[in-house]
């Protein structure tokens, strides 16, 4: 179905988008399966309607919302944006949602409030990847408030002017393009505002290699390969075959926006 | 006949880059396909002794010498496209990576070990060397294919997805096993009339 939104050229890259095909065909959501091909192959089974997100923890105003009232919380806007999976390859995806503040603003976070959370769905059945231990479920993912708060960070709903497929974290899910892709949890039922510092599902699954914060970062390379550079799905002819990779950037690219929140880290150790 | 089964991966890899069929991420399917091609090859080539030793079908050893080659050849095509796609013919680039990542290293290293045996593979190399030296260097493969085995498996480490990289190292932990046996029985039987005499 369609989802209308207006475009935020301001937050958009006019880089040329990748096939809506690869957006929707080549996807990393172990909840089913651990192929790039398994999501668009098994998510069918994927319930979206009913479906309530629960925002609790360290707020004045903890409350259930439909997803019928997120999609009313703030008007919908399309934001291109870059994608970079830390496998190495990203895409350019025409996102529709609205930023993440909006609805944190409406719960009213607490002065406790340091760190947000959002959990995925935790539901065998119908996410028959979670069959597996290969991660512990249900999926968790987190960012700190600042991070949060960010305009860039977009509550998300839609790609290409429709409602997100199921294979892309239908019907809610985030994104946030300054950081490696895995940290855009998927199929959203609990975001949670808290006082520690969330220890993520990648955290748990291969500490030495994921920490927290997973800023795109060319110098930076824990999980054994370089990051400099990446393949951009979809360019060029034989599939890319014979395009060069692209350069990573540092933030992928955000850095204008974003660098001022990490000033005075290290961002070797925090990676 | 069997050497044209050990080239359909690699036939199927060109038609399917040809009719633009490799999926989203070509370079991907390529890397990975060559790189598990190589591993299953090496499998095979020790697995050779052991079948031929049970089963007493002399025939096989014949096929010992192409699956080794054809481990070599999709390694180096593993390698060559990672020069390629990855890193756009930059040797510089390579280095770098081998020097900072073991895993890149690991991969690396057993490539550089298979060189010399590729290149002592023919009938006139084994009779210049002679066959004890041939084979003492042909035992290179046991390292070879273990530090294969852990670089397929550091590399699915990262995406905590060890299951097929468990499942081969099962399979090399048999051959290897079988081969500690044997050294194990000849040096009984060995010892064993060797004390024997001496109570005498």
């Amino acid at each position: 179905p369609q989802l209308p939104a207006t475009k935020d050229a301001a937050l958009s890259t006019r880089e040329a988008l990748t096939p809506y095909k690869d957006v929707t065909t080549y996807n990393n959501f172990y909840e089913f399966g651990t192929s790039k091909s398994d999501p668009a192959k098994y998510a069918g089974s994927l319930q979206t309607r009913p479906w309530t997100v629960v925002v609790e923890g360290e707020v004045h105003k903890p409350r259930t919302f439909g997803i019928e009232d997120l999609l009313k919380l703030a008007p919908m806007q399309e934001r291109i944006y870059r994608h970079r999976c830390v496998e190495g390859w990203s895409m350019v995806i025409p996102w529709l949602g609205y930023s993440l503040s909006n609805l944190l603003k409406a719960v009213e976070p607490t002065g406790n409030a340091k760190y947000v959370e959002y959990i995925t769905l935790l539901n065998p059945a119908q996410m028959p990847g979670q069959n597996d231990p290969i991660l512990q479920w249900p999926y968790l993912e987190g960012l700190r408030m600042d991070e949060a708060m960010h305009p860039l960070t977009l509550l998300t709903f839609g790609l290409y002017g429709e409602v997100l497929p199921n294979q892309d974290g239908a019907p809610i899910r985030m994104v946030i393009p300054w950081k490696y892709g895995f940290k855009g949890g998927k199929s959203i039922v609990r975001i949670r505002l808290v006082e520690q510092q969330p220890v993520t599902s990648w955290m748990k699954a291969v500490p030495q290699w994921y920490g927290f914060y997973s800023n795109v970062n060319p110098k930076v390379s824990p999980q054994n390969w370089s990051q400099e550079n990446e393949r951009r799905i979809g360019q060029g002819g034989f599939g890319g075959l014979f395009s060069p990779r692209v350069p990573t950037q540092m933030f992928n690219g955000y850095g204008a926006q974003v660098a001022s929140l990490y000033k005075g880290m290290d961002l070797t150790k925090n990676f | 006949m069997l050497f044209m089964l050990g080239l359909l991966p690699l036939a199927s890899l060109v038609w399917r880059a040809l009719t633009v069929q490799l999926g989203a991420n070509p370079e991907q399917t390529l890397i990975w396909t060559t790189g598990l091609w190589a591993l299953r090859f090496l499998l095979l080539t020790l697995a050779i002794t052991p079948l031929r030793k049970l089963t007493g079908w002399a025939e096989l050893a014949r096929l010992r010498r192409m699956f080794g080659l054809f481990a070599f050849t999709y390694a180096l095509l593993h390698f060559t496209c990672y020069l390629w796609l990855v890193n756009g013919f930059s040797v510089d680039a390579v280095l770098k990576d081998v020097v900072k990542h073991p895993f890149v290293l690991a991969g690396m290293t057993a490539l550089v070990l298979m060189l010399p045996l590729a290149a002592t593979s023919t009938n006139g190399m084994i009779k210049r060397l002679g066959a004890v030296r041939w084979q003492a260097l042909h035992r290179l493969v046991y390292a070879v294919a273990i530090i294969a085995v852990f670089h397929y498996w550091w590399g699915k480490l990262a995406k905590n997805n060890t299951v097929d990289p468990k499942i081969y190292a099962t399979m090399l932990g048999v051959l290897l096993a079988y081969r500690v046996a044997k050294v194990w029985q000849t040096r009984r039987r060995n010892v064993g009339p060797r004390r024997a005499a001496a109570r005498i």
